[in-house]
Formats: structure tokens, sequence, C-alpha cells
């Protein structure tokens, strides 16, 4: 039973299964460092199928995919850092529902 | 042998995801993450991603995840004792459609999945996912991207120092 190597389907399931935890995390939760948090998830949802399918096809373009996707993130956190604490100092809260200053 | 390995690590990685998203204190949900992502470069050395395996523990479960708990210490934020739970109970339809949806969604994900013609894997060299390998890709086919993605660093470099300054003169 456990022999052989792991199909491709159960890497893109286990994708699959963190990008919706990823989703419900920014669905249900309010505070923000967590729905950050849970973005994180989905990005490493994705570079998990890329480098699946780079792995299944003998390629290296879904490595350097999942290369970029981390430089993205890194740059996606120091910026969306920066605008919790400004947004923190305006008012001293994390829950999103109580920022609505762009409401309309 | 390898299946042994992928599903303890897999199971492992499912778990810690939970625990990020159903832990009341942040700091619980940061530590949770960074076991997540180390559990996640075990599943990349087990795809022979050996260059993304270690940029992944570098950048993510070391770089960002202490950026993460360097705001959550510099915000001081208290346990919020599933407080931001119990304010969602107004949109309780809401919240029962997105879930039905994510559910669907990842129903049908797998079901596509599972039922596709996926089974004659290439066989691979021993220099998959090595540096030279990538770094050859990186530097041939997707030099330009490369270079744009420098630009990135340095805009976000720029405009996270812009938006955490107290106040510009």
């Amino acid at each position: 039973m456990f022999e052989g190597t792991v199909p491709l389907e159960h890497y893109l399931a286990l994708s699959a299964v963190l990008f919706v935890i990823g989703i419900v995390g920014v669905l249900v939760r309010r505070n923000v460092i967590v729905v950050f948090m849970s973005i994180e998830i989905m990005l490493n949802a994705v570079n998990i199928s890329l480098i699946a399918f780079d792995n299944y096809l003998n390629l290296s373009n879904g490595q350097i995919f999942s290369f970029m996707v981390m430089c993205v993130a890194a740059a996606e956190v120091s910026v969306g850092l920066a605008i919790i604490i400004a947004l923190h100092r305006n008012k001293p809260t994390v829950n999103l529902d109580e920022f609505n200053l762009l409401k309309w | 042998m390898e299946l042994l390995i992928f599903y303890p690590i897999a199971g492992l990685c499912v778990a810690l995801a939970f625990g990020v998203i159903f832990n009341t204190s942040p700091v619980g949900s940061a530590m949770c993450l960074i076991g997540m992502m180390l559990g996640l470069a075990g599943i990349f050395v087990l795809l022979q991603a050996h260059f993304i395996a270690i940029l992944q523990i570098i950048i993510y479960a070391g770089a960002i995840m202490v950026l993460f708990m360097f705001v959550i210490m510099l915000l001081n934020l208290k346990e919020s004792a599933s407080a931001d739970w119990v304010s969602r109970d107004k949109n309780l339809l809401i919240s029962i459609l997105t879930g039905a949806l994510a559910v669907g969604i990842l129903y049908k994900i797998i079901d596509i999945t599972f039922s596709a013609d996926l089974n004659s894997p290439a066989t691979l060299p021993d220099t998959f996912g090595t540096v030279a390998v990538v770094g050859e890709s990186l530097f041939t086919d997707f030099v330009l991207p490369f270079e744009v993605a420098s630009l990135l660093l340095l805009a976000a470099m720029i405009g996270a120092v812009v938006l955490a300054k107290p106040k510009l003169d």
C-alpha cells in the first residue's frame, strides 16, 4: 500500500485543501493579522501545485514561478504590515469590522 | 516509502493550517504558520525541489514570519478570546453560503483532479531542482521577470518605510 512514488493527485489535493483553509480563514476571522496569515496559507498552497506539476512534467518553470510568488509575498507582507501599523496608529484596534474609513 | 513520508507531513500541514485559523491568540497562529511552512519545505524536498525548499525555510519561515512576530509584539495584541468570531453572527446567512461555496469548490477541484488522466510521470534527471538548473533557467529565460522582481522589492521597501513613518514633514 505504501509503495511507489506519491501520485500527482495527492499533491494537488493537499494544495486544494490548504487553499480552502486559507479562504475560510479570510472569511471567518476578523483579526487583521490572522487574515493576513490566511493569505500566506493560500500563497503557499499555490506553490505546492506549481512545484508538483514541475516535478511531473520535468520542467523548471514552476520553480521560477514559485520563486516569484515568494518575492511578491515578501513585498506584500512588508507593505501590508506597514499599513496595519499605520491603521493601528489612527485607531487602536485590529478588528477588520471597525475599519470603515473607506466605506460610503 | 515516499507515501509513508508524504501522508504524515501532509496531515501535519493541514492540522497546523487549521491551528492558524482557529487559534485565539495571534502568537499561537504565527507559531502554527511557521510549523506549516517547515512542513511544506518537507513536501518540496519530497518533490525534489531542494532549492525552493531551502528558500521556503529562509524566506517564509525565517524572514516573513519574523516580520509577523515583530508586528504582533509591536501592536501588543491581547488574547481576543474568540470575540472576533462572535461579531460575525449578524452575517450568519452569508457565512453559511460562503462555507457551502468553499466546500463546493474543494469538492469540484478534487473531483476533477482525481478523474483526470495523469498517470504517465516523466523520469526525472538527477539534476532536477538543483540550484544550477533553476539558476540557469532564471538567468536565461526569466531574466526580465527577475529584474522586475528586484524593482518590486525596492518599491515595497520604500513603501513600507513611508507608510510606517509617524508623520511626513
